[in-house]
């Protein structure tokens, strides 16, 4: 047995090594290489940046911590974005483990504020967490004719009527822009598909790299009008949001070490296809 | 009850420790399947299972049934009962009793589905697909939409044809496999992109608190060098 | 009667969910449909707690039968912890639930779907082989894809590379999902017909 046969059938705990040490070396060296936002990315910047003060977005947090690297720095720089913009976020979850992690983004994103010289933003005043449904597209329906009757209480059972940032909101239109932040179903696809073209609403989304391929095609055809897709999605918006700050949002610093992984999966893949090739003869 | 003691440093500290050991215990399972791997696991499906339950009372069960019913809607009473029938899967005598609000379910979704596919997926992504093939001065253009129609259209040959593809035909759906093809790469490549990054954001996580997570990883892997050699088979001579 | 009453009753709601999509704007319609998403999302709510029944049935039933009993009094413990908390001290962000769920759920789940990083490499290693013009069109992809979406490819390799996996994304990438979700539309409202007319009733089971 030569030593391309070897390597064909070499243990596949050499090839996790090498995975964790092209993720953790970058990480400890503090490698940083730049990057150009994507173009569809730039598209959800570019809305924001067209709102009034005093604006209210409709953010859905359709993930939970299985992909929290890939969604939350999204969510921390959009609540920065709004915050410091005087837009107020509205936050409705379609997944149990959202809820706390949207807590946790909106303490972050109040001690980065903090550190800004900022006022710390409000809960039912210039924000407000309405918590989990169970029910996918019945949830959405629901928020389509009546917000109210779909969230009579926030994430803490604090009634709506007592949230002054809920004042006047109706339902889906009521919102002049959604943002969704989804890790799979129920999310964007579902969104688009349920109320989107019903309801003609501005929607844009965040969704992991997994599902950002298979929304292109709402992209083209107008019914996102913008789409950042996993970390480099994160990393891209980050980039956007914290320019001009001293700010670097965690999906950015995981970009370089997102670089060395993918060349190593490349490198094995090279590599494994020209041993296999060079020993098909024998085979 | 005053919990801001958990924001202290010591407790955070503490929670550094934890999640430091239980992500390095999920870990354990690249090395082998081990019974730190097993512990975690089902830790998680425990906690999960529980905070679940807690979420889904207080944020659904509460406002959209309790709350509704006390301010005199008692009319949604009948979710609550049918909600009720759903857990009458789990008996194996009165099963059937889970049929009606399943039937709800299953019967109110298919509406849904069928109007949702049917206006996003259908009708709004062949209307997006009807593009001009000729565009004047832009030749990039032009080549894009050829692009998007020829492929969208050799890709619905080659699902909907069930008769032998050849000739003309099996051109074209050629053509159209390798668009699938193509498509199936992206996904992959984005795949990939997603799973590293999720390793990425544990070790970003492990990486706070470094010192905790060097020592405990040692200790995981001292746990594992000895479990391995006391739990090896004597290996049978050739 | 045990199938009748379902299936009359999926009837009604499915007819319903397609009339109501044309018909909303005649008072009252909105209402109804209202009032039934809502029942819908409490039944659901119960399909959350059916699933929780079962899992705390199967372990109970394994406690019993002395099969890996530790783990799944482990199980048991960790359920039964994060309900107390969160039925005694509530949900806010400064609650006992909310640092179980940071300190326990958080990275227990996290670190659960960050190990599909690693077999994915694995697999990519093993498994991609430039066999035939169809499995080369897909690596290439890949691999373009894979390069010019990180730093690395825009600065070390080639400035251009983003502006090609992009390409790829926006037009082959895009036509063959199209393709896919075109043909599954199909089969999504094909099937959802046969469910409400009673023709596809596998989700009432047995008998």
């Amino acid at each position: 047995m030569n030593l391309l046969d070897k390597f064909l059938i070499l243990d596949r705990r050499w090839v996790f090594l090498l995975m964790a040490l092209a993720i953790i070396i970058p990480l400890l060296l503090n490698i940083t290489l730049p990057f150009t936002p994507d173009k569809a990315v730039e598209a959800i910047y570019n809305e924001l940046e067209t709102l009034e003060p005093g604006t209210r977005v409709l953010v859905s947090c359709d993930y939970d911590p299985g992909s929290k690297p890939e969604l939350q720095p999204f969510a921390v720089a959009l609540f920065y974005y709004l915050f410091t913009h005087e837009l107020s976020p509205v936050i409705t979850c379609l997944w149990p483990g959202a809820p706390p992690l949207v807590e946790s983004a909106l303490l972050e994103v109040t001690a980065m504020l903090a550190l800004d010289g900022r006022a710390a933003p409000l809960n039912h005043i210039d924000y407000v967490n309405l918590g989990y449904k169970q029910g996918a597209q019945f949830v959405m329906l629901s928020m389509g004719s009546d917000m109210r009757g779909t969230f009579p209480l926030d994430y803490t059972g604090t009634p709506i009527d007592e949230i002054p940032v809920m004042d006047g909101i109706e339902n889906l239109n009521s919102f002049d822009l959604f943002v969704e932040i989804s890790a799979g179903s129920a999310g964007t696809k579902e969104w688009v598909q349920t109320v989107q073209g019903r309801y003609d609403l501005r929607l844009a989304a965040a969704c992991t790299a997994v599902m950002a391929p298979d929304c292109i095609p709402y992209l083209q055809a107008n019914q996102l009008f913008g789409l950042a897709g996993g970390m480099k999605g994160s990393a891209d918006f980050e980039k956007l949001v914290y320019d001009g700050t001293d700010y670097i949002g965690q999906a950015t610093i995981g970009m370089n070490a997102q670089s060395f992984g993918h060349l190593v999966i490349i490198i094995f893949i090279i590599l494994g296809n020209i041993a296999f090739f060079a020993t098909r003869e024998k085979r | 009850m005053d919990f801001t003691f958990l924001q202290s440093p010591t407790i955070i500290q503490i929670s550094g420790w934890i999640m430091a050991i239980l992500t390095l215990l999920i870990f354990s399972f690249l090395y082998k399947d081990n019974p730190f791997y097993k512990f975690a696991e089902h830790l998680f499906v425990g906690v999960s299972a529980g905070y679940g339950v807690v979420i889904v009372y207080n944020n659904v069960i509460v406002p959209n049934l309790v709350t509704p019913v006390m301010n005199g809607r008692a009319y949604y009473l009948i979710f609550g009962v049918l909600g009720v029938m759903m857990l009458f899967k789990l008996s194996r005598k009165l099963h059937w009793i889970s049929r009606w609000p399943l039937a709800y379910v299953v019967g109110a979704f298919a509406g849904i589905q069928i109007i949702a596919y049917g206006q996003s997926d259908l009708i709004t992504q062949i209307r997006a697909t009807i593009q001009p093939l000729w565009v004047a001065g832009d030749p990039v253009a032009t080549l894009s939409n050829w692009l998007i129609v020829f492929g969208v259209l050799a890709g619905i040959l080659y699902f909907f044809f069930s008769k032998k593809q050849t000739g003309a035909l099996g051109v074209v759906t050629k053509i159209g496999i390798w668009f699938l093809m193509i498509s199936f790469g992206a996904s992959f490549g984005y795949t990939v992109m997603g799973r590293i990054s999720l390793a990425i954001g544990r070790f970003q996580d492990l990486l706070e608190f470094p010192v905790i997570s060097t020592i405990v990883l040692l200790i995981i892997i001292a746990v594992l060098v000895v479990h391995t050699i006391m739990t090896r088979e004597p290996v049978a001579e050739e | 009667m045990k199938k009748e009453i379902p299936l009359l009753i999926t009837f009604l709601l499915g007819t319903w969910m397609i009339l109501e999509f044309f018909f909303h704007n005649i008072p009252h319609v909105d209402q109804i449909t209202e009032i039934l998403t809502n029942g819908g999302m409490v039944i659901a709510a119960f399909t959350y707690i059916l699933g929780v029944m079962n899992i705390l049935q199967v372990n109970a039933n394994r406690i019993k039968h002395h099969q890996d009993r530790p783990y799944k009094w482990t199980l048991l413990v960790g359920f039964v912890l994060m309900i107390l908390l969160g039925f005694t001290w509530g949900i806010d962000v400064d609650s006992p639930f909310q640092w179980m769920y940071n300190t326990f759920y958080v990275p227990l789940q996290a670190t659960m779907f960050s190990l599909l990083a690693f077999y994915i490499a694995s697999a990519a290693f093993r498994a991609f082989r430039a066999r035939s013009v169809e499995a080369t069109l897909l690596l290439v992809a890949a691999v373009l894809v894979m390069l010019g979406r990180v730093p690395i490819g825009e600065e070390w390799i080639w400035s251009r590379l983003p502006d090609i996996s992009n390409w790829i994304m926006d037009y082959p990438n895009m036509a063959g999902k199209r393709a896919i979700l075109i043909g599954a539309a199909l089969g999504a409202i094909s099937t959802g017909l046969r469910v409400i007319i009673g023709m596809e009733r596998s989700y009432l089971g047995g008998e």
